[in-house]
């Protein structure tokens, strides 16, 4: 399969090892990354916090840069990205676009795949091949989890990685309190809903906290790395992209 | 749009926007501020909610059609939304004909001089409360006072909020911030005649309460009450409650006067059906809620034989006229949103402002108030008193979209807002983005942040508006390479053929 990948510009800019996971992680499975290099941003952050005229332009990009007929399928290692692309640039599209903007934009939403969901239901792979031998706790991510819906599949593809310890996360579907701007607006209280993730992360003992999203983590690692923890934070695509001949070394990482 | 430019059509007047408790003094972030520091808040409001979630999924999970329940609440509402009119006019006709009198009130002010009118008709100084939130909303007991009415809440835990000169900070659980020895000393000090050795025991607090009731309501000759619901088809007007003492109100007084959102009429009668279901497992977490009401009008020789209903818009219209925001309406109040969001569980219902608190106050509140209705508004900050998690719109009964409803009213903020340093901000970066060249450009730029990082890599201390973020969060400074560089590099090309897998495999064929 020719996969389209989306860095975001996040993961692009700042934490370019989840994405190079998932490239890495694609190939080994056996498929074409494709990386159109015009792309930037998704606009969420634009329309989350109140704009919908200025990502029009960001709107139209990812439909161009990844509307070619021979990409079968687009990438984001992020589900808030991936939930953006498919709940929000209709809605721009319909408002401040035009009717291609709105054509094309369907047409791309309708194969754009936050990374758990490519794997699980188009790739159709559970077992990646994957080796990871430490203690690991997921925190499901709130996009993923109630506006991807992304379920179980996540913890599926993490179950099959072999020798992972895999704990649960105590209250793992509460919000780790990033919410994009809502972390610069309402700082105080998004502290306190971080104060309390990492509490539970903390009670689970484990090495890694993992997560689809890369913003996510940035908040919870943030927090992790002021307090001085010893749980530090990595993308479920870098989990899944270690294996026995190319494992990740966890001592030596950079955050 | 058409494609026929015609002149600027003339905006419609627009309906007003409510008045009364609809508003607080500062934005939310402030006054979060101070709440976030109650211990006691917080530690009441954790252990309320927690207990209340728990007790919802499992009345909810036992249910094998409550998702269509819910689709059917959500499609009633949105039924009852597209005809308003001619449902509150069929109500009228149906109260009419039972011997009721309905008066329309456009606001707040209008519903509170309603109802003073027809207390003081009575000749009653003093009136008996079913809790009720229209009420609070307008300000009625405040309104009551200053024309010389004395109203006794009845619910026990507005009873408390009123012996204590308090706000109200959830929907269904008023006192939820106060805890046991809190409510004993204001007893203590308030209630005339109470026994002063009286302990903070549950059973005891609530019988001194009890005592104190039961002598308004032998004695108090006009009772005003809300309303969870209003039935056109029939007439019949609804209360649900759990202690009781709604009932004694609806029941033994000789003049009911109750006011009601015009957002709470409901078509048929057997729409209860399906709210009667939705509403009690989703609030009290209860298969069903204990004292539930209904009245159609007067019954000769039983209950009150005087019965007037204030039908309340108070910027209802305002917000009906808002197709997207016109789904705050389908609300019934059950306010699980409440109680499973992450900021509401951490700030508690007083830093909203507004008799609405949480994920539909912060939806709500804005449609019927406004959000640039005042000097430098509250209510402009409710849209963005979110993370947008979308707890709220799993656990609400009628499936309102919050989330998706807060995206809109920001939207509508920034829209009103003029030029303002984030719209600029905004633009900028919109503008960078869409270059991928500058975009690329101010990535290399970006890097700058390695040389203020500290020996760890990491960056403790931002400038405004990023102190904020600062202040609990390191951040790490950016990386030497960008994704886009490493996939471009010949190191990258090589990685990525290393991790393909073998020929022999046979799965390059399929590349
Ligand atoms: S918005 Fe939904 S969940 Fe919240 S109080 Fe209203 S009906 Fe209940």
């Amino acid at each position: 399969m020719r996969i389209g990948l989306f860095a975001t510009c996040l993961g692009d800019t700042l934490f370019p090892d989840a994405v190079k996971a998932t490239a890495v992680l694609l190939t080994r499975l056996g498929h074409q990354v494709a990386f159109p290099p015009g792309q930037t941003c998704c606009g969420q952050m634009h329309v989350n916090t109140g704009y919908q005229r200025e990502p029009v332009p960001l709107v139209r990009n990812f439909a161009e840069q990844f509307g070619d007929p021979s990409i079968d399928a687009v990438v984001l290692p992020s589900g808030s990205c991936a939930g953006s692309v498919r709940h929000q640039h209709g809605i721009v599209a319909e408002r401040y676009g035009d009717a291609g903007l709105v054509d094309g934009v369907a047409k791309v939403r309708a194969k754009t795949y936050e990374l758990s969901e490519l794997l699980v239901d188009v790739l159709e792979v559970t077992d990646v091949g994957a080796y990871f031998p430490h203690r690991v706790t997921y925190h499901p991510t709130c996009h993923s989890l109630r506006m991807l819906r992304v379920g179980e599949k996540p913890l599926r593809l993490l179950r099959a990685v072999e020798g992972i310890d895999l704990v649960e996360l105590p209250e793992a579907d509460a919000c780790c309190g990033f919410g994009g701007t809502f972390a610069l607006k309402n700082a105080e209280t998004s502290s306190a809903m971080l104060a309390d993730k990492m509490r539970h992360v903390a009670e689970t003992g484990a090495a890694v906290c993992t997560a689809g999203d890369s913003s996510c983590l940035m908040h919870i690692g943030g927090g992790l790395s002021r307090i001085a923890s010893d749980t530090r934070t990595l993308h479920l695509a870098q989990i899944l992209a270690a294996t026995r001949t190319s494992p990740y070394a966890l001592a030596e990482a950079a955050r | 749009m058409s494609s026929t430019f015609l002149g600027m059509p003339a905006a419609p007047p627009r309906s007003p926007y409510g008045t009364g408790n609809l508003r607080g003094e500062q934005k939310f972030p402030k006054a979060a501020h101070g709440e976030l520091r109650n211990e006691q808040l917080r530690s009441n409001l954790g252990k309320a909610t927690r207990t209340i979630r728990a007790k919802r999924l499992a009345v909810t999970g036992e249910l094998p059609d409550w998702e269509r329940l819910r689709d059917a609440g959500s499609a009633i509402k949105t039924d009852t939304m597209n005809r308003l009119p001619e449902l509150l006019e069929e109500l009228e006709r149906r109260v009419t004909e039972r011997g009721g009198t309905v008066h329309w009130a456009r606001d707040g002010a209008e519903a509170n001089e309603i109802v003073t009118r027809l207390v003081k008709a009575t000749g009653s100084e003093e009136v008996i409360k079913v809790k009720s939130m229209a009420t609070q909303e307008i300000g009625l007991n405040e309104h009551l006072e200053a024309e010389g009415i004395r109203p006794h809440e009845t619910d026990l835990a507005e009873l408390i909020v009123q012996l204590a000169h308090d706000r109200p900070s959830h929907i269904l659980v008023p006192a939820i911030h106060r805890n046991r020895e809190e409510i004993r000393r204001i007893f203590l000090k308030e209630i005339p005649g109470v026994d002063p050795h009286l302990d903070s025991v549950p059973a005891h607090l609530a019988a001194a309460a009890r005592a104190y009731l039961r002598e308004q309501f032998m004695t108090t000759k006009v009772a005003l009450s809300g309303a969870n619901f209003g039935i056109a088809e029939t007439g019949t007007l609804s209360v649900v409650e759990s202690e009781g003492n709604g009932r004694m109100c609806l029941t033994m007084p000789e003049t009911l006067i109750s006011v009601m959102g015009i957002e709470k009429v409901l078509p048929r009668f057997a729409d209860l059906e399906v709210f009667l279901q939705l509403l009690p497992r989703s609030s009290t977490g209860e298969r069903m809620n204990p004292y539930t009401s209904m009245w159609t009008g007067v019954t000769p020789g039983d209950g009150p034989q005087e019965f007037h209903l204030v039908l309340l818009d108070n910027g209802r219209t305002a917000a009906l006229a808002d197709k997207v925001g016109r789904e705050a309406l389908n609300c019934i109040r059950c306010s699980a949103c409440l109680n499973v969001c992450p900021v509401y569980e951490r700030t508690g219902g007083h830093s909203y402002g507004s008799t609405y608190p949480g994920p539909i106050g912060a939806v709500l509140t804005p449609q019927l108030a406004g959000m640039h209705a005042a000097k430098d508004d509250p209510n402009s900050s409710l849209p963005y008193a979110s993370s947008l998690c979308g707890a709220c719109f799993d656990a609400c009964p009628v499936k309102i979209d919050i989330p998706s409803l807060l995206v809109e009213l920001r939207h509508q903020n920034t829209e009103e807002s003029g030029t303002t340093a984030e719209k600029t901000a905004m633009k900028a970066a919109a503008s960078l983005m869409k270059r991928p060249k500058l975009y690329t450009k101010a990535q290399k730029a970006s890097r700058a942040g390695r040389l203020m990082a500290g020996k760890d890599g990491k960056l403790s201390h931002l400038p405004p508006p990023f102190n904020g973020w600062s202040a609990t969060r390191d951040v790490s400074e950016p990386p030497k390479q960008t994704f886009r560089e490493w996939f471009a590099s010949p190191e990258g090309q090589a990685e990525l053929r290393a991790a393909a897998p073998q020929d022999d495999e046979g799965k390059e064929e399929d590349r």
